[in-house]
């Protein structure tokens, strides 16, 4: 082949920005990339490098996904020309202030493993479309890390936000400090450090999230996006009270040791959330639906029968009303969580306000059965009733007037089996429990995805009335699929268009489908 | 005024002669109106130009002691017939605004002013809001300055060029009695390097002297029969003298060898990606030198036709590298190359695309095809085939699992319980026809709200509902529009309108206390005082002046309830005419960076000071997210609770919570779940807070004792 080579060309038409260090960060608007970048203009210029950086603010400051870009190279006494603008697969080193963030960084080719040193925040700020989902709507990050890791040619990964906020600082010291230790740049981390300090806004806590984060960076410190500590199974240890009330307790807890290991599993903390709910008397009515469940289920089936009818009869025994509410709020554990959760001290003062709005609705449910009932037939007077109720109510729980009127709902708790809410609720767990028995009878997985319909159901008012009638269109869906051998798989799939939007649309689309099958 | 401070920025723009001026490029371009003798300048923030109206704004004390005056106009269209004091006074003038938007607006002026001339040197800056980062429709400006014959300049983007580029657009616009045009872009804007700074100059005739000796020539009006003259004049006369001054000044420029095969002609705010290309394909080195002829048009129009035949003079081809479209530079240069019957090839779009910014690789790419096909040997081997490895073949999974994330309202914002009182009105009342306006409340349109069906223009929000007035129709039109766009434009355009034919629809006008989306400008209706503007003048009272009978002032947007009782009696009331809603609240982005720093030092001093935030009972919510669809709220998101009973995340809020209390207040009114709770913390509690804190956690906590005594308590976890 004959090659034609240009006099003073680089040496063999080499790429010549090869002596440029070329920066993209990455942002959420807010995160402080501009101060990111300043940083880096200040380190370079006053460390014998030339250096430009650009960025493109505008409206993506309000929250959007932001860009920022640094080139910088050894000042020789010219003018480097430099790009404004990172191309694919030019980047020397990624800065990503948030993982999905860094996801879309490598989706534009702007991290490539012959030479890019990815530093990215492995936190999440979660965009408003995995937020708005009704069901869990969040982007798996695990694959956004198998990515970077493909992607780069040397990965800095870990909580860069978690140590900016332990410092006291925000994330850009963090970063900072990251893309000091990752030593990807050709300064020492005394030259990273003498920036911060010429910068002098909030300094020491900038350096302090800094040194951190340099360290764990140094350590050539990678860990897993989601770190869950293995649930603590409750036991009978951990329970105190009255001994009369321990004693019945620890004969649950037996009959919970005598289930095979993965109902047991589910069914310890299902049991604890019952008894917490109500009684250990409503333990002991739970257990009995965990039995039903058992009896006829087998090992071959790893029990996934029993394992969602204990973890479903749980939250379905579990319903919201407003006596759980009252219980929950006037309790010293939220107390505790909620000072925690402040930052306010044992002694510091908080005022807390609730916001409840209560309808008639709630108010009937909370009678006793035939009271509730009789005014529930009669709806002039139901109107007449909701129009006195139903508006917003804000309880300052701070306040003994507040507390006191909480604290007598949740003294209904003992009554609560007497109350209409209650007999509607144990009819509709006992309808829908009984459909999964009896579909199980043909086909398991069938049975199993019935249990799991539940799922919908959750929450107070409008929500719960929603979650009611989702789960009430997708068993309406039931007699349509329960012949067929994938049955099991339709019902999920209704299921799963339900938790989709909040008006259900994908599961009207999913239901016209099943229509047609 | 958001109370901002630019001081460091206007300290700069004391700097000299000997001193290195370091900053964004247009911090420069300020800088650069001061040292070129600029006697006054207007214009309209907006993005990417915002920076040069926020730091004169400040400087008032500099421009004082220059004899400058500047103004922070009412619209572009202002700021542009501010230029008639150029007409036929010697003075030199500066406006500046986002483009092509701004220059939509300005263009009745604009045209107007090429008309007639200009005596003194008139400079249009205008940010071209193009590309990534960019929030309009994408056009461009070029076509203004060919239409009214305006010069137009888009300089190499790094400082020096840009610097240069005021000073000969001065000159240009005075040697040839024409308005310049000075386009950046918005990287150029925001570029960060380093000139060398001159003193200021103050100007040689200032506006004062002008209005206390004014001077009139008739045919400097645009009225017939001048009006014919002038476009006589324009050809005849202004052009020529226009190329002779461009020609003469050297302001386009030619780098690279003399003699090559083909060439390579760009628009100055190219240069960098250009260079950058060929540094790439190992044709130029880091400085810039080149293997490849470069022709750099600063100015884009007019172009001059000897200098781009001379460079085309024994070349097979050039490229036109011509960001944008249609293609006018290189339609233009065809059909000189055409005329002198040259036989060079003009390549451009083609290689390059018609549409679209010309990104690092866009350009990469269209230069290999352009050298590869025309410049026979010219690319070195690894330019031809680079082996730098293709972008990870992962990335296309992840374009299923990284979510968009457009921009959206902020933390705390005032405009969210607004959006939020809408969508439930219309889950009462049914879908509306909602139109919407610019500003940051356009936000309304992506999740979770998904409210508003078009944006026409700053302003125009309700004029753009106009045809949606059938006396018969039982739905009315929603439409908004910002404080901004109602002192903009929407006044007239908008208001006025409706009242005048008798429009039946509701008009939202949010208030948030100044320009926010733009950084906080002040409007009339500002709540502050400024020392050197006026405010304080109610947005209401304007609108009831112009004789809208139903108007409603909604002093606090965060009171979702009544916000939402507001548009369903506007959207029911038997009331004929516009319906008019005020929703004031202050923008919280800027409210937070006035107020933090404040309260921070309250609670140093030891004062007592109350900080609401808000929270969530994880144990309460049921994580149905119900909340977030009526939020969208950055500090509102959700975590996954260790509980192996939950399926879905729950509710949770982070420590940027401002405590604003839309939370609150969309759980009231609609109905939702009981898990949200307001927290105000008493820091610096005097002694009756301390008396009383103790009394009533004394009692509640016997009552918590009573009860928990009684009952199985379990360990937390």
């Amino acid at each position: 082949m004959n090659v034609h080579r240009l006099p003073d060309l680089p040496a063999g038409g080499d790429d010549a920005t090869a002596s440029i260090i070329k920066i993209a960060i990455l942002a959420v608007g807010g995160q402080g990339g501009g101060v990111l970048s300043d940083w880096i203009i200040s380190l370079a210029e006053s460390n014998g490098y030339r250096a430009q950086s650009t960025s493109v603010a505008g409206v993506a400051q309000r929250t959007g996904a932001t860009i920022y870009y640094v080139e910088m190279a050894p000042d020789t006494g010219g003018e480097p020309v430099f790009s404004l603008s990172p191309s694919p697969g030019d980047v020397d080193i990624l800065i990503a202030a948030e993982l999905m963030e860094a996801g879309r960084a490598i989706m534009r080719g702007f991290s490539t493993p012959d030479r890019t040193t990815l530093i990215a925040s492995a936190h999440r700020v979660l965009a408003v479309s995995e937020k708005i989902a009704p069901g869990d709507g969040r982007a798996d990050a695990q694959s956004v890390m198998t990515a970077a890791s493909a992607a780069a040619h040397q990965l800095v990964c870990f909580d860069m936000e978690k140590i900016a906020v332990e410092a006291g600082s925000v994330i850009s010291s963090s970063l900072f400090g990251a893309l000091a230790g990752s030593g990807a740049l050709p300064f020492s981390r005394a030259a990273f450090e003498e920036t911060i300090r010429r910068s002098g806004r909030g300094v020491d806590a900038s350096l302090r999230a800094f040194a951190a984060s340099c360290e764990r960076a140094g350590s050539a410190g990678e860990d897993s996006v989601e770190k869950r500590p293995d649930p603590a199974a409750p036991s009978a240890e951990a329970v105190a009270g009255p001994r009369r009330l321990v004693e019945a307790w620890q004969r649950l807890c037996d009959r919970v040791d005598a289930l095979p290991g993965s109902v047991r599993e589910m069914a310890m903390p299902g049991l604890k959330k019952v008894v917490d709910y109500q009684d250990v008397a409503y333990g002991a009515a739970y257990l009995d639906h965990v039995s039903r469940a058992l009896a006829g289920d087998t090992a071959e089936n790893g029990y996934a029968f029993s394992v969602q009818a204990a973890k479903y009869a749980a939250n379905a025994m579990v319903y919201d009303d407003i006596i759980r509410v009252a219980d929950l709020k006037t309790r010293t554990s939220r107390e505790r969580r909620l000072r925690k959760e402040q930052g306010v001290a044992r002694d510091g003062i908080v005022q807390v306000t609730e916001y409840f709005h209560p309808r008639m609705e709630e108010v009937c449910g909370t009678l006793p059965a035939g009271l509730g009932r009789w005014i529930e037939a009669r709806p002039k007077l139901f109107a007449w009733c909701d129009r006195r109720i139903n508006k917003g109510r804000r309880i300052r729980t701070d306040s003994l007037s507040g507390y006191l009127m909480l604290w007598v709902v949740a003294s209904l708790r003992p009554w609560r089996r007497r109350l209409l809410r209650h007999t509607v609720e144990t009819a509709h767990l006992e309808n829908w429990f009984e459909t999964a028995l009896q579909q199980r009878e043909r086909y398991y997985a069938l049975g199993v995805e019935v249990l799991k319909c539940r799922r919908l159901i959750k929450g107070y008012s409008d929500t719960h009335a929603r979650g009611q009638s989702k789960f009430a269109r997708v068993m309406a869906g039931l007699p349509l699929i329960e012949h067929r051998e994938d049955g099991a798989d339709w019902l999920r799939r209704l299921r799963e268009a339900a938790l989709l939007d909040e008006d259900g649309d994908a599961l009207d689309g999913a239901l016209k489908t099943v229509a047609t099958l | 005024m958001a109370e901002r401070s630019f001081a460091k920025e206007v300290e700069k723009l004391r700097m000299g002669a000997g001193d290195t001026f370091h900053g964004e490029g247009i911090l420069a371009i300020t800088k650069a109106l001061l040292e070129n003798g600029v006697g006054y300048v207007g214009g309209y923030q907006g993005a990417p130009i915002s920076h040069l109206m926020d730091v004169l704004s400040d400087a008032q004390e500099i421009l004082g002691e220059l004899g400058v005056h500047f103004e922070a106009s009412a619209s572009e269209a202002t700021a542009a017939a501010m230029l008639a004091a150029s007409v036929h006074y010697p003075i030199r003038g500066a406006v500046t605004f986002k483009s092509t938007v701004g220059t939509n607006v300005a263009s009745d002026a604009l045209a107007n002013l090429a008309s007639g001339g200009v005596t003194g040197g008139a400079l249009v800056i205008v940010g071209e809001d193009y590309g990534e980062g960019s929030s309009i429709m994408q056009e461009r400006s070029h076509a203004f300055a060919m239409k009214s014959q305006i010069w137009l300049l888009d300089p190499r983007p790094n400082l020096p060029s840009i610097v240069k580029a005021v000073g000969d657009g001065f000159e240009l616009s005075e040697a040839s009695n024409t308005p310049v045009m000075l386009q950046v872009r918005i990287r150029g804007c925001h570029v960060h390097g380093r000139f060398a700074a001159r003193d200021n100059v103050a100007p040689a005739m200032t506006v004062r002297d002008a209005v206390e000796n004014p001077r009139r020539d008739t045919q400097r009006i645009v009225l017939p029969p001048a009006s014919f003259v002038h476009e006589h004049e324009k050809i005849d006369k202004r052009l020529p003298a226009a190329i002779r001054y461009i020609r003469d000044n050297g302001l386009n420029e030619v780098f690279g060898p003399d003699s090559a095969k083909v060439g390579i002609v760009l628009q100055g705010g190219m240069y960098n990606a250009v260079i950058r290309s060929l540094q790439r394909l190992g044709l130029a080195d880091i400085y810039g030198n080149t293997k490849v002829p470069l022709y750099v048009l600063n100015v884009t129009y007019p172009l001059i036709s000897e200098e781009f035949l001379s460079f085309c003079d024994g070349k097979d081809a050039v490229l036109m590298v011509e960001e944008g479209q249609p293609d006018y530079i290189e339609q233009a240069f065809g059909s000189m190359l055409y005329k002198a019957g040259a036989r060079t090839r003009l390549v451009g779009k083609g290689p390059l695309p018609m549409a679209g910014e010309y990104t690092g690789q866009v350009m990469t790419d269209g230069i290999r095809a352009f050298l590869s096909e025309h410049g026979a040997g010219l690319l070195p081997s690894r330019g031809r085939a680079p082996n730098a490895p293709p972008p990870v073949e992962t990335a296309p999974d992840l374009a299923n699992v990284v979510p968009v994330r457009p921009p959206g309202f902020c933390t705390g914002c005032p405009e969210r319980p607004i959006f939020a009182a809408t969508k439930l009105v219309e889950k009462e009342l049914g879908q509306h026809h909602i139109a919407s306006d610019i500003g940051c409340h356009l936000f309304s349109i992506n999740a979770p709200f998904e409210i508003g069906a078009t944006t026409m223009g700053y302003g125009l929000g309700p004029a753009s509902a106009s045809a949606f007035n059938d006396p018969g129709a039982n739905r009315r039109s929603i439409s908004f529009v910002g404080d901004g766009g109602f002192w903009h434009n929407g006044l007239t355009s908008s208001v006025g309108n409706a009242v005048f034919n008798q429009n039946d629809g509701v008009i939202v006008i949010v208030d948030n206390y100044y320009s926010a989306a733009t950084g906080g400008q002040d409007v009339l209706s500002s709540r502050a005082d400024n020392k050197t503007k006026s405010t304080k003048h109610p947005i209401a009272e304007a609108v009831r002046g112009l004789g809208v009978n139903w108007v409603r002032q909604v002093d606090r947007t965060y009171d979702v309830g009544k916000m939402r009782d507001t548009l369903r009696e506007a959207l029911t009331t038997p009331e004929k005419g516009p319906k008019v809603i005020v929703a004031s609240s202050e923008c919280m982005l800027n409210r937070q960076r006035r107020e933090k720093p404040l309260l921070g030092a309250a609670m140093k001093a030891g004062e007592r000071v109350v900080k609401p935030r808000f929270g969530v009972d994880e144990d309460v919510c049921t994580g149905d997210h119900a909340c977030m669809r009526l939020s969208g709220c950055p500090s509102l998101s959700v975590k996954k609770l260790d509980d192996p009973l939950r399926d879905d995340p729950v509710a949770s809020i982070d420590q940027s919570c401002v405590g604003c209390g839309n939370c609150g207040e969309v759980a009231d009114a609609a109905v939702l779940c009981p898990s949200f709770y307001r927290a105000d913390v008493v820091h610096n509690p005097t002694r009756r807070d301390r008396l009383v804190d103790r009394l009533r956690r004394g009692l509640i906590g016997w009552l918590q004792m009573r009860r928990e005594a009684g009952r199985l308590q379990f360990a937390e976890q």
